[in-house]
């Protein structure tokens, strides 16, 4: 059963299947994506367990919780891969997997590894007045950014947040018309112009193919 | 914090009520109060510089503990600190025309690359309120906009600002330039952010790490009482 954005931002998710070899330890905001890579690659040796999404907002929390996350299952798989970049943590999620002997996804974050880390890279410092969404973010945006920011309370703190944002790039991960729309009304509502831009699964899928 | 206080007449209040009033009404981000809380102080003889420490700055303070404490959040804050502009507005032109004491010169920015200003702002602003000068550099600096800016204004501390963990390394190549120079130990360099803390701080060079607007305001104090105390000395 496809498990609901409400659970994949706030609790998490538990282990998809006990009997396999290799766990994938991941943020809830990549459930689907990853989900989907497992179904269409019939990687059948994969389970996936994700963190709550909303930790996106609370970084310097990630590793503490990577952390005991590993702690509770690595008895119970061959291996372990963490499907984070680096999120926000300053480094400090890599020196826990090197610590801990596991690997996790390169780059800074998901925007990059969506869109392919050395084209984000590429264009990176020239976009740093853009606000990204992805399709789990766009779904989210009230969870994410409305409610945490106040904005629902206090619509007139808007541009003490964004005053200094131009665009709002929603990096596309399928072709969704409705997403599309989400994403829009999102850019509207921040009051930033907006661009979509389809990555698909960029280096998700390339940073999961050795474990196959 | 204070629901029941619709019923309030401001200028009925004695001082000592006004002030707490105003405490509360900071904490609850109510512009219109809090300017309307300074104009009667003023016409009851208040000196500038004491409605700004007394009524504002200690206000703020307690909404800086109380988010420091997870109590309050940034929206909260932000509320505040908009409540608290309202009132500087009143104030500072007479600050400036009375001739309130200055506690020294800040030059602060947010680092090159980084577009995020709430933090740098709430900072500059309780230094402001604290009889700080401030030049606001804004976003996105360059090491020469830094440099350039330390020299023309004299200033005695640099306070530099990042949200971004890819952001935040660019402090280093401030400090490191201020030392290649042979400056770095004309100034006070306070950094600070939310990616940051103490031990990044140290690692780059930095005087001191300050997690929020108000210990930002309680260590530049330190900083220019030490400064003084050794010209003193010296």
């Amino acid at each position: 059963m496809k498990p609901s954005d409400e659970d994949l931002t706030h609790k998490g998710l538990l282990p998809t299947d006990t009997s396999a070899k290799v766990l994938i330890l991941a943020c809830g905001a990549l459930a689907n994506e990853i989900l989907a890579l497992i179904r269409l690659n019939g990687w059948d040796h994969m389970s996936l367990t994700c963190l709550p999404a909303i930790l996106h907002n609370t970084p310097e929390r990630i590793p503490d919780a990577v952390r005991a996350a590993y702690d509770k299952h690595h008895a119970d798989f061959d291996q372990i891969f963490v499907a984070y970049a680096d999120c926000g943590t300053g480094g400090q999620l890599a020196a826990l997997c090197d610590d801990l002997g596991i690997e996790m996804i390169r780059g800074p974050h998901c925007y990059s590894f969506f869109e392919g880390n050395d084209a984000f890279a590429a264009h990176a410092d020239g976009e740093i007045d853009v606000f990204y969404l992805t399709d789990f973010l766009a779904r989210g945006f009230e969870s994410f950014v409305i409610k945490p920011l106040g904005l629902d309370r206090h619509p007139e703190l808007r541009d003490m947040y964004f005053q200094h944002y131009t665009r709002l790039i929603y990096l596309a991960q399928t072709d969704n018309p409705d997403l599309d729309r989400m994403a829009q009304a999102a850019a509207e509502r921040l009051g930033l112009r907006y661009e979509r831009k389809f990555t698909g699964f960029g280096d998700l899928k390339t940073a999961l193919k050795p474990l196959a | 914090m204070s629901d029941q206080d619709d019923d309030i007449i401001l200028s009925e209040l004695s001082d000592e009520e006004l002030v707490l009033q105003m405490h509360d009404d900071l904490y609850d981000g109510l512009a219109e109060e809090i300017t309307e809380g300074v104009n009667i102080l003023l016409e009851r003889g208040w000196q500038p510089y004491n409605v700004l420490t007394e009524a504002l700055v200690a206000g703020m303070t307690i909404v800086g503990h109380d988010f420091r404490d997870g109590i309050l959040f940034v929206p909260e804050v932000l509320l505040a600190a908009n409540a608290m502009k309202a009132g500087m507005a009143i104030l500072k032109p007479l600050l400036i025309a009375t001739g309130a004491p200055r506690m020294g010169k800040m030059v602060i920015g947010t680092v090159k690359g980084d577009i995020h200003d709430i933090g740098k702002n709430l900072v500059s602003m309780m230094m402001e309120g604290a009889g700080f000068e401030v030049v606001d550099l804004g976003i996105n600096n360059a090491v020469e906009s830094y440099l350039e800016a330390l020299e023309a204004e004299e200033a005695d501390i640099l306070g530099m600002s990042a949200l971004l963990t890819t952001t935040m390394p660019y402090m280093k190549v401030v400090i490191d330039a201020l030392v290649e120079k042979g400056i770095r130990d004309d100034y006070t360099i306070l950094v600070g952010g939310a990616p940051l803390n103490e031990e990044f701080g140290k690692a780059i060079g930095a005087d001191s790490y300050c997690r929020d607007a108000a210990v930002a305001v309680e260590t530049a104090k330190e900083y220019m009482a030490r400064k003084h105390n050794q010209l003193a000395a010296g």
